[in-house]
């Protein structure tokens, strides 16, 4: 058999992991229409909220309390919402079709891709997604006068980090999932964060028990790191957002790890 | 008009057992929009005394957001639902076989769409009279004014999806058309913001004459001549969509 | 050495002992013992719910054995999942295609995930769409094919990693006469080119054609196994004769069938009579002065067998 000889033993399993991202990118070669409209939204939100409404408002506090022009304010924000929101609907909604309807990973499975090269795969592919967006937005923040430090480059791998969150606890949340309506549980959740992370407006204007509700989110880490990152504020607590991020992203890997292996191999 | 009646009987009997999906978004989405953006970001604005006439911004934002929610609710029934009917579940086409025809089914279904935004809408009205949102008696109009704005996007979206296989399409309706409305059409702020070039294309929109005359009434500042042209608009626009969807439907079904 | 078998060795490539499938409570498979050997091909018999589909997700190593043996490639599923996966073929009951790919694309992907190289995938996926005539559609999406193409698409799927081992979730349910015979004929000539086949069906006429060997299963257990001629010789006659009565008419038969064949079978639509000359067995019914609406003499199938060894019919 001419296959055999390729295929040895894999100790680096997950590597097989690529096989679903060219896939996926297989798809999107003809409907990248969708792809590229996804960097769109969050523009047209930074244009009309940042700069429309941004008019009526002048300056807000910034993250160190001095004044900083609106839509420098919200344009790191925006970068982390659409982050969050491009991760989740890539490992909510994409993967509950290919789970339950689609069948696309039981096809999948029948080959030598295992449970986890489907789990890393699907994260991968919606981090990729994400990275781009992430890096046309940082062009777009930089032509406007967005950006008030060079560290706004790492507003991109920042962008990354809450990707890889979101998108890890939105598939372990969808392995959940029975049905559609299941679904609004997603809304639920991703639409008060949008819009209550401090996304639009500093955290200060909440009362202090509500300040602490917000700072325990996690959008609100990712906004306040990519914000930090492109006005050039920068302490420890950064440090601290980069921590939570990456456990809660860990932490939805592992459940999506189980609870792919329960779902699918039955 | 008892055919036409059969086919909203039939939305109903269907919506009767899916209306707690659609609870959240269709309600709680424009009030935590109102929450944050009203209320929260609104005390910046008020503060840097961003409006003109000294109208607090939640007062401004809630009749636009009114509006709007009329428009992204029919916008969201026109495609999806309406898609899986003709396409799909092939619904439509199992009632062609019964007395009902082309046009009961789009008369119906638009009666159907436009009984639903009165629906979201009236609930949202409450809100806003809950936080003193509505400075005007006649505010209470402005369910009507989301209505109209909603059947004006009904009604030819429908006409849209009807000449749709799959729905590659509805993405580009909602990315290109709905959000950058929602975003530009005077919700979030007076359309005078825009770049001069761009308000003309504004004002082409029903959603700013939706949103213009839901505020008017809320605000109290309706003036008949003006609200005649944002009724002769949204009207305008709902006819013309309901004969498109009159023939789109007609060749998507009967072939 | 496992998984490393020397040609002649008489190593089954699939065996099974004890094998036991559980679900919770429910046990969908009942320490079931089989061989299948290289090149034959192997069939699972029975009815909805038999256990059949259990039995293969466990061949191919996406469902974890419960209890008991299981032996595939010589390899242990448990350990070996991938290095097994990846010389096998598998057509699953329902069709699993990539609704979002293309007909090309659904065979080079999957290429892919075996590890092929873009080139080889695509030579070997034209060559497979030529085999399942499928070539004129190769751009076209998945979705506006027949039921027959889109099975016809999916085995030329399960064969782009060239397996030794084929299984075949009831290939043809669903699938109107003409698309039967065709992905017949396909399967017939994979079986000539020297894989080996492993098939589910409730279709008696499909275990016939295609099956060297077959084990009928019943409630999660094997209650036969043969070739399809030595079960119809050991548990069945030669030939059936099928008679029909008027409605309400077949409640005033009983003891007049009597000793006119080797045994009688009373079904809801008619009666079934177990002998080896059929003919004869017409005369004498008649000669009895029974008055049937239809008489209909035919060879004994496989679905007599279930029949027999259950009491009940395979398709209902």
């Amino acid at each position: 058999m001419t296959s055999l000889a390729r295929i040895g033993p894999w100790p680096l399993g997950g590597l097989r992991a690529a096989r679903l991202v060219e896939r996926n990118v297989m798809v999107y070669r003809r409907t990248w229409l969708v792809i590229v409209s996804g960097f769109f939204e969050p523009l047209f939100y930074l244009l009309g909220i940042g700069f429309g409404l941004g008019a009526l408002i002048g300056d807000v506090p910034g993250p160190d309390g001095r004044p900083i022009p609106y839509g420098v304010f919200v344009a790191p924000a925006l970068l982390a919402t659409s982050a969050m929101n491009g991760a989740i609907y890539d490992s909510t909604f994409n993967v509950f079709f290919k789970l339950r309807y689609a069948k696309t990973y039981d096809a999948v499975l029948s080959t030598p891709l295992g449970v986890g090269d489907v789990a890393l795969g699907e994260v991968a592919w919606a981090l990729i997604r994400g990275t781009l967006y992430a890096l046309g937005f940082l062009v777009v923040t930089v032509l406007l006068g967005l950006a008030r430090s060079p560290l706004v480059v790492l507003t991109v791998p920042a962008a990354m980090l809450v990707g890889f969150a979101f998108a890890a606890v939105g598939m372990a949340a969808t392995t959940f999932m029975r049905r559609w309506t299941d679904f609004d549980f997603i809304f639920v959740v991703t639409l008060p964060l949008f819009l209550f992370s401090a996304t639009f407006y500093p955290i200060t204007a909440y009362p202090d028990a509500l300040r602490v509700l917000v700072v325990a989110t996690p959008l609100y880490h990712g906004v306040d790191l990519i914000r930090g990152l492109s006005t050039g504020v920068v302490g420890p607590a950064l440090l601290g957002h980069v921590v939570y991020l990456a456990v809660m992203g860990l932490a939805g890997v592992a459940v999506v790890w189980r609870r792919l292996d329960r779902l699918l191999l039955k | 008009m008892g055919r036409t009646l059969r086919v909203v009987e039939y939305c109903a009997r269907v919506y009767r057992r899916s209306w707690r999906g659609t609870l959240f978004v269709t309600f709680l989405s424009p009030v935590l929009f109102l929450g944050a953006m009203g209320f929260g970001l609104g005390g910046f604005v008020d503060r840097s005394d961003g409006l003109p006439g000294g109208v607090p911004y939640a007062a401004f934002l809630a009749p636009g957001l009114l509006a709007a929610q009329g428009m992204q609710t029919a916008a969201f029934e026109s495609t999806y639902p309406i898609m899986g009917r003709i396409v799909w579940d092939r619904v439509y086409a199992a009632m062609l076989a019964t007395p009902i025809g082309v046009r009961d089914i789009v008369l119906g279904q638009l009666a159907w769409i436009g009984f639903r935004l009165v629906l979201v809408t009236s609930v949202f009205f409450g809100v806003m009279v809950a936080f003193g949102l509505a400075r005007s008696p006649i505010a209470v109009l402005g369910i009507g004014a989301a209505t109209l704005t909603g059947l004006a996007f009904a009604a030819p979206i429908m006409a849209f999806t009807a000449t749709q296989r799959n729905d590659q399409g509805f993405n580009a309706i909602f990315r290109f058309g709905i959000t950058p409305l929602f975003l530009f059409s005077g919700t979030f702020f007076p359309v005078e913001q825009l770049p001069t070039l761009l308000q003309p294309i504004a004002w082409l929109t029903p959603t700013y004459h939706g949103v213009a005359l839901a505020r008017d009434l809320a605000l109290g500042a309706a003036t008949l001549p003006a609200a005649l042209v944002h009724l002769a608009v949204l009207v305008g626009v709902t006819a013309a969509g309901l004969a498109a969807a009159f023939v789109t439907f007609r060749r998507a079904l009967v072939v | 050495m496992p998984g490393r078998m020397s040609r002649g060795e008489p190593l089954p490539l699939v065996h099974a002992r004890g094998l036991t499938k559980r679900f919770g409570a429910f046990t969908a498979v009942d320490a079931i013992d089989f061989d299948v050997a290289r090149g034959e091909a192997f069939g699972f018999l029975g009815p909805n719910g038999a256990g059949k589909t259990s039995t293969m997700r466990m061949i191919g190593c996406v469902s974890p054995v419960t209890a008991g043996t299981l032996r595939v490639l010589g390899l242990d599923p448990a350990t070996d999942g991938p290095r097994i996966r990846a010389r096998l073929g598998v057509v699953p009951q329902q069709d699993s295609l990539d609704m979002e790919l293309t007909v090309r694309e659904n065979l080079v992907i999957y290429g892919r995930y075996f590890d092929l190289s873009r080139a080889e995938a695509r030579r070997r996926a034209d060559a497979l769409l030529d085999f399942v005539q499928l070539l004129d559609r190769a751009d076209s999406q998945v979705e506006p094919l027949s039921g027959g193409m889109k099975r016809r698409l999916t085995i030329a799927r399960a064969l782009i990693n060239e397996p030794e081992l084929l299984l075949l979730d009831e290939p043809t349910t669903g699938l109107d006469p003409q698309a039967r015979h065709l992905l017949w004929d396909k399967l017939y000539r994979l079986k000539q080119e020297g894989v080996t086949l492993v098939l589910t069906t409730h279709y008696m006429d499909e275990a016939e054609q295609l099956c060297d060997r077959l084990v009928v299963m019943d409630k999660a257990k094997i209650v036969a196994e043969g070739s399809p001629r030595q079960l119809i010789e050991r548990y069945v006659t030669r030939e059936v004769l099928e008679l029909r009565f008027p409605a309400g008419a077949s409640v005033d038969l009983d003891g007049r069938l009597e000793g006119l064949a080797e045994r009688v079978e009373q079904l809801p639509d008619r009666v079934l009579l177990y002998t080896d000359d059929g003919e004869a067995a017409v005369v004498a019914v008649h000669e009895r002065g029974l008055r049937p609406e239809s008489a209909l003499v035919r060879r004994s199938t496989l679905e007599d067998v279930f029949l027999r060894l259950t009491g009940r019919t395979l398709v209902d």
